[in-house]
Parts: structure tokens; C-alpha cells; sequence
């Protein structure tokens, strides 16, 4: 490795952090509605998400407690998010998994293996197991997944359709 | 929701199903966040737009300004032309002149109203507007010439008290929502003795029932005077409303339109400028600024405001002009036989920065830029002004809000706004205000749709995608000329390409819209697999369609992009209404236009093409035609059909 290699490297790795740097602007801004660098507290999960991390509830409480003020005042100011979420770019951090995993983790639940979860099998898992659903975010996910006629969810059909919405 | 420390164990109902919950869990929090940050850009487009469109309509006025003040050296070259313009500016003294002729034929089965109006009346305006019935055009003329009687009679500001027994509710932005103001009295009651209201402006626009809106706001003042109150928005402007489509909702109205749109003018300037609640609370649409001065505002003639686009002439006195007495029978704001002076300058400032200001969070007053009248007003400023007039509070409607209502300057201040679905169905719910002495305010929010059940939030973002990115496609096919060169300037290699940044800069630059280009590139245009930006691919999928196939595409780019300026000049200029306007005042109007706008395109040309298209051969132009002709034609168009079923509200 020559000094050539290794400059021609801290250049790129400079470029690389400049194009985070300008996404994570835009994310941010998009939530700033005062316009003042600053984001309410519960639009950073929001945010991190929107640039294609998947932390859970509890790892993205311990993120909020990084970016936040000493004194909480219920917003998040840039010059805070803008390093932590850096990092988590340049490390690849909370990266969602891959589909294949997503399906497995459905036919985990799918015991009888008939290729669909009742509509009460789906309510009882998450919102009893894991990182409970709250009310809301139980009915808005029943509402895209469920096929009324049968009112079960197939989750093979729920994945495709989510992963075509987010390409 | 949801927020849960990860130091409390989850429930353990054996590792498989719990590692699998919990992937699933994560993977669809992630996915919704997705949605939910899209639904934010789509919004981010729409407001952006808004706002810019709103900022365009300031340049007019700045163009009437122009000629306004050249009038002395345009009545050298063209009196006739200005006469028309300064003539549409007159006032309308008889009432018979207009409700005479009209008759209302045995076979019209619309509501039926009786002057002077009772709650009856109001009945069956709501009845026949629930079964899409149109008002005559006779009523609603009447109705116009009543209520600008009462508001002549109503003071720049009313004074309203309430008392533990009687409350009033404020809502606030309406803009031709009929859904809206229905689920609002139906939630809340109709206006009557023990039921006050206060509608604090914007009532049409962008929504399609704004006639029906504005018919039953009237008709609810005229029998409740003193317990409707009516505050004057920003769109209450009739310059603003000059482009037909926006009160057209009847082929009556097409026949009247001109007529109706006259004496609108006159009902807006009537409306008055604010209300105070309990000596405590100020009501107006928009905001305050640094130098507003209350006692001033009770005092001036506020019916001389006529538009925003107007501004008062800076009147030079030496600059008289001998007007052929034969051809002014009317008065205009510059005659010598107006009776009092105009409004001055900043008098008329006073009332814009009351209808077009907004509250930030940044201290200070500084002009708004973004809509291009009005300030933007920090919380020192709100604490000066409220404390100056012993105030406690502002309720301003103006910005829609997600919720429909917001709370800012340290609960100085409030938004309300209550037209929901406002840009996109699902992009925002509709609230209103019921206020009584001694207790906090309460709010209640409402989000009208037609559907039989609320869409899945997908459902919803998809929609207010497609619909934002069409919107601001036909702004990028609009300066399609301006943007190339733009590109072109940066693009030193002549590859076709340029970096990310670049195209952003450019698309920025030139459009004037401040949005995550970034972000959004990925919808609007190519890239290779470095990341680089095929420039023209910012062009695909949409074309402007030319009326006549020789014609340049610089032409047909302007025309096309100021099409709703130009439909206001036309407006202006068609003085007995007829929709057509002659090929030489035509081309007046377009070269004192294109000189102020600095067009780049050659008057010839435009000459060349109203030749070609001079469908009417007889050398007068349907100018709605003519407009009309450019539109924008989307390559993959798919106008679904929505099946309108139930009424619902949430």
C-alpha cells in the first residue's frame, strides 16, 4: 500500500461522508418544520429509519439518549443527530434483513406451515411477544395485510408487495 | 408508540418465536417510518408548490404596479387598453342592474330562496348541496347584494364577549371544502342565537365547492349577523379568483360568471379584518407583524383594499391626464371623482401583513419570502404586540397543518385550520376551536374521505406521491429551456451527465423550490451506476402538447407556464365579458407582459402562432381556448376512477 493508495482512499472515504452527510441533511430537513435544526424527539426514529436502518425499539431508545441535549427539551438539534448518524451510516449499522429472513421469521409463527397467519394469530404475537405493537400500529398493519375474504394474512403476498412499495 | 427500554427482558414464549416477532416487528416499524418519511416529502412538494404559486401571483401584482405607474406613457400608445384595465375596478351601485333580467325558469329544481333570509332558507341550502343540487344564479346574486349590505354596516374588527353559557367555535381555513363545513355543523351545530361561529377567512379556492362554501357562510350571516363572524382571508381577493375555474361549479355560473366574479370583488373588501374575543384573544387569517398598529387598523377604510395584487399608485399628482370624459363613466381608484383619498401605502400593508403573515420560531420580524407577501413573525415579536394591546392571545388560520391545528410561541399562538385532505386525500385532518371565558380551548378534529373505510396508510402516500410528483413534473416540463441551459453551463465534457449535486444545484436554482432534490432524484430522473445524473432524463415520461406542430418549444413553454397570469390579464381585458378578446389587444396585452416579465420569447412569434390558431377566423381569440391548448401530457397517465360511496368522518 502506497501513500498514493492510501491518499486516493482518505479521498474517497472523504467523498463518501460528504454524500451521507447531504442525505442525512435532507432527511432532516424534511421533518424540521421550523426550520431551525431541529427535529421533535419522536420524529428521529422516523428519520433513522428513512435512511434505511432498522433499529429496534430499544436500540433506538439508547440512540435518542445519544443525540439528545443534557438537558432533554423534547427536540433534537442537528449538530447532535448529524455525527451519531454518520457513524451509523459509515459502520452499516441496524441494517434491515434480507427477505429471505423476513419470510422465515413468518413460517416461525406459521407452525402448520399453510402458508398464512389467522388474523388473531398475527394480533396475539405482536402485540404479547418481543417489542409489543401499540393499538395503532396493530390496525395499520391488519389493514394492508389482511385479505378480507379470508381474513387471514398471506404473509408470502405481504412481503412482495412491501418489498415492490419500498424499490 | 412503543418506545421500550432495553433493559426490560420481553416475554419469553420460547427463543424461536420471540427472535421471530421480533424481526418482524423491526422490519415493519422500519417499513411504516419509510412510508411515513414519504408521505413527509409528498408534502414537503405540495406546500412547496403552494407556496410558489402564491409568490408568482405577488409578481402580477408587481406587473400592475408597472403599468399602473406607466400609465401616462401607455395612454400615448394605448388609453383604450388601460381604460379596459383600470375599468374592471368599478364599483357596483345597482343592484337592480343586475338581478332584473335574470328569471329563474319553472324547471329549475335548486333550492328556492326568500329574501330577506330565515333559518328555513338555510335548510334548504343544505339539503339541496347534500344532494349536489347548484344554487341559481339569481340567488346568488342576491345573496351577494345582502350581504355586502351587512357587512357595510360591520365594524373593521367586531367585539365579541362569551360567557360560561355561551361559547363560540373559530374555524379556519375552509377553501371550497363543502365536506368540511358540513361534518363542522353536523360535530357542532348550525349557527343560531346561542351558537356563535367565527370562519376566519379563506373560505374558496383549490376546493371544488367554493360557491356552495361561500352561499352558506352568507346565508348564515345574513339570518345570525350578530353570531357569524366572518374575517377576510387571503383568497378572499378577487384578483386571485379571476381564474374562473375556480368558482365554476355550473353552467348558470358561466353564463353569470363575470357578473358574480363583480360583485365578489366588492363582498370581499367588506369583510372585516379580524375579530377580539374578551378583550383577550385577536382572530385574524394570517398574523401580525413588527409594526402593526391595532387603533389604525380600526380605523381605516378597509374596503379600499382591493387585492393584493394592487397595491395602492404611488399617486403623483403631476402626472394628470385628461381622461375622455365620454369613455370613463366609471370611477377608478385614480379619477378625480373618487370621493375620498385611496388607502395609503401603508395603511394597505397593514391589512396584507394581517392576511399573509406566519409565525416561526426564529426571533425578529423579516419579509416572507416564501409566499412573497406578509412577514414571518417570532415569538418577541408576538409577546411585543400582544402585550402592547393586552392581548393573550393570537388564533391564526393560513398554514395547513397535519393535525389541523397547531400550537406555537409558547401557546401564544394558534393555527386552525379546517380544511382537511387540503392537498391530497390523507395528507391532513380538519379542526375547529370552541372557546368559552375562564376555561382553556378545546379542540376538535375531523378528516373527511370518500371511501367506504380509511385506506391503509400505503394507499394513502401512493396517492399523495403520484400526485406530488406529477404536480412538480409539470413545473420541470414547464422550464424544460432554462433548466437545459442550466444543465448544459455545468456540464463541461458534454457528457449528458453531471453529478448528483450538480442537478440538484441546477433544479434549485432554476425552479426556486426548496426541496430534497436528493432524495427525490431517485423518482425523477436516470442514473448510472456511479451515481451520475442523465440530465435530460429529468424530462421524460411528460411533454407539453403543442397545438400547432411547427411552433418553437420556447414558446410553447412560456405560454404554457404563465397561463394563469395571462387568464387573469384576459379577464381583465375581456370588458363585456364575452370570452373574447381582439387580436390587437392580444398582442398589447402579451408584449406589455412579456416586457415586464422579461420573456424570452419574440413578440412575432406569439403573433405567428395566434395566427395560426385563430380558430374563431374573424380576427377575435376565445382566449380560454387558446389557454387551454397547452397542457401537459403525462406518458403514463392512468386516471382511475373513484367510486364516490359514503360520507365518513373520523
Amino acid at each position: 500500500v502506497t501513500d498514493e493508495t492510501l491518499s486516493l482512499g482518505k479521498k474517497k472515504d472523504k467523498e463518501i461522508v460528504a454524500d451521507y452527510h447531504k442525505k442525512i441533511k435532507e432527511a432532516f430537513e424534511v421533518f424540521d418544520h421550523d426550520s431551525n435544526n431541529t427535529v421533535d424527539v419522536r420524529e428521529i426514529g422516523t428519520i433513522m429509519r428513512s435512511l434505511g436502518c432498522c433499529p429496534s425499539e430499544g436500540e433506538l431508545h439508547d440512540l435518542i439518549a445519544e443525540v439528545e441535549d443534557e438537558e432533554p427539551t423534547g427536540y433534537i438539534r442537528y449538530e447532535k443527530f448529524l455525527p451519531v448518524m454518520t457513524e451509523i451510516l459509515l459502520e452499516r449499522r441496524f441494517r434491515p434483513v434480507p427477505e429471505d429472513v423476513l419470510l422465515r421469521a413468518f413460517e416461525v409463527l406459521d407452525s402448520a406451515k399453510r402458508g398464512f397467519l389467522t388474523k388473531e394469530e398475527l394480533i396475539k404475537y405482536m402485540t404479547e411477544e418481543g417489542e409489543p405493537f401499540s393499538q395503532e400500529e396493530m390496525e395499520e398493519m391488519l389493514s394492508a395485510a389482511i385479505d378480507p375474504d379470508t381474513n387471514a394474512i398471506h404473509y408470502r403476498d405481504y412481503i412482495t408487495m412491501m418489498v415492490t412499495d419500498e424499490s | 408508540p412503543g418506545l421500550y427500554h432495553s433493559s426490560t427482558k420481553p416475554r419469553d414464549a420460547g427463543t424461536g418465536v420471540l427472535k421471530a416477532t421480533l424481526i418482524i416487528q423491526k422490519w415493519y416499524r422500519g417499513y411504516k417510518a419509510r412510508l411515513r418519511a414519504r408521505q413527509q416529502y409528498a408534502l414537503t412538494i405540495f406546500r412547496s408548490i403552494e407556496y410558489a404559486d402564491e409568490q408568482s401571483q405577488m409578481q402580477l401584482s408587481s406587473f400592475f404596479s408597472y403599468m399602473l405607474e406607466n400609465y401616462a406613457d401607455m395612454c400615448k400608445e394605448d388609453t383604450e387598453l388601460v381604460h379596459r384595465f383600470l375599468a374592471s375596478q368599478q364599483c357596483i351601485k345597482d343592484r337592480q342592474k343586475y338581478v332584473e333580467f335574470i328569471s329563474v325558469p319553472d324547471s329549475y329544481s335548486g333550492p328556492r330562496l326568500q329574501f330577506p333570509l330565515s333559518a328555513v332558507d338555510i335548510d334548504y341550502l343544505l339539503k339541496g348541496f347534500m344532494h349536489q343540487e347548484i344554487l341559481h344564479a339569481r340567488f346568488v346574486i342576491e345573496m351577494l347584494f345582502e350581504t355586502k349590505k351587512v357587512l357595510q354596516q360591520m365594524p373593521n374588527f367586531t367585539h365579541i364577549e362569551t360567557s360560561s353559557f355561551e361559547d363560540i367555535t373559530i374555524c379556519g381555513d375552509l377553501h371550497g371544502n363543502l365536506n368540511d363545513l358540513l361534518v363542522i355543523f353536523y360535530k357542532n351545530g348550525l349557527p343560531s342565537e346561542s351558537n356563535s361561529y367565527v370562519f376566519n377567512g379563506d373560505f374558496v379556492d383549490r376546493g371544488k365547492n367554493s360557491m356552495e362554501v361561500l352561499m352558506l357562510l352568507f346565508a348564515n350571516f345574513l339570518v345570525y349577523p350578530n353570531k357569524v363572524h366572518l374575517n377576510r382571508g387571503n383568497h378572499e381577493d378577487f384578483m386571485m379568483n379571476l381564474r374562473k375555474t375556480k368558482l365554476n361549479s355550473s353552467s348558470y355560473l358561466q353564463v353569470y360568471g363575470r357578473r358574480i366574479l363583480e360583485m365578489l370583488e366588492e363582498v370581499y373588501t367588506w369583510l372585516p379584518i379580524g375579530t377580539i374575543i374578551d378583550n383577550e384573544i385577536l382572530v385574524v387569517h394570517g398574523g401580525i407583524s413588527e409594526s402593526i398598529d391595532l387603533d389604525l387598523l380600526h380605523r381605516i377604510e378597509r374596503h379600499k383594499v382591493k387585492s393584493v395584487l394592487i397595491p395602492p399608485m404611488e399617486v403623483n399628482r403631476d402626472h394628470t391626464f385628461e381622461l375622455d370624459e365620454s369613455k370613463s363613466s366609471v370611477s377608478t381608484t385614480i379619477s378625480k371623482k373618487s370621493t375620498s383619498e385611496p388607502l395609503l401605502k401603508y395603511e394597505w400593508e397593514q391589512v396584507i401583513d394581517i392576511l399573509w403573515s406566519d409565525p416561526k420560531s426564529k426571533n425578529g420580524c423579516y419579509p416572507n419570502t416564501c409566499r412573497g407577501g406578509g412577514c414571518y413573525f417570532g415569538p418577541d415579536i408576538t409577546t411585543k404586540i400582544l402585550s402592547k394591546y393586552q392581548l393573550k392571545m393570537l388564533i391564526r388560520s393560513h398554514e395547513c397543518k397535519p393535525e389541523g391545528y397547531e400550537i406555537c410561541h409558547d401557546g401564544k399562538v394558534v393555527t386552525i385550520f379546517s380544511a382537511s385532505n387540503y392537498y391530497e386525500e390523507g395528507s391532513n385532518r380538519g379542526a375547529y376551536i370552541q372557546m368559552c371565558s375562564g376555561m382553556p380551548p378545546r379542540f376538535f378534529q375531523y378528516q373527511t374521505t370518500w371511501a367506504t373505510h380509511l385506506k391503509p396508510l400505503r394507499q394513502r402516500v401512493n396517492t399523495m406521491e403520484i400526485n406530488a410528483f406529477r404536480m412538480l413534473k409539470e413545473r420541470i416540463i414547464s422550464r424544460k429551456t432554462d433548466l437545459t441551459h442550466a444543465f448544459q453551463l455545468q456540464d463541461h465534457k458534454k457528457s449528458g451527465k453531471l453529478s448528483l449535486g450538480q442537478w440538484a444545484f441546477c433544479m434549485e436554482s432554476v425552479l426556486g423550490l426548496n426541496l430534497p432534490w436528493r432524495t427525490l432524484s431517485l423518482r425523477l430522473v436516470n442514473k448510472d451506476k456511479d451515481g451520475n445524473v442523465d440530465y435530460m432524463s429529468s424530462f421524460q415520461d411528460i411533454h407539453i402538447k403543442k397545438p400547432v406542430e411547427e411552433v418553437q418549444s420556447t414558446v410553447i413553454e412560456t405560454l404554457y407556464r404563465y397561463r394563469y397570469d395571462l387568464e387573469i390579464l384576459f379577464n381583465i381585458i375581456d370588458s363585456d365579458h364575452s370570452g373574447l378578446i381582439s387580436r390587437e389587444e392580444f398582442r398589447d396585452t402579451w408584449k406589455l407582459f412579456s416586457s415586464h416579465y422579461n420573456v424570452p420569447v419574440d413578440d412575432y412569434q406569439v403573433d405567428e402562432l395566434v395566427n395560426t390558431m385563430d380558430l374563431n377566423k374573424d380576427g377575435s381569440i376565445d382566449f380560454n381556448e387558446f389557454l387551454k391548448a397547452f397542457y401537459v401530457v403525462h406518458k403514463y397517465d392512468t386516471l382511475k376512477q373513484v367510486c364516490i360511496t359514503n360520507l365518513i368522518f373520523v
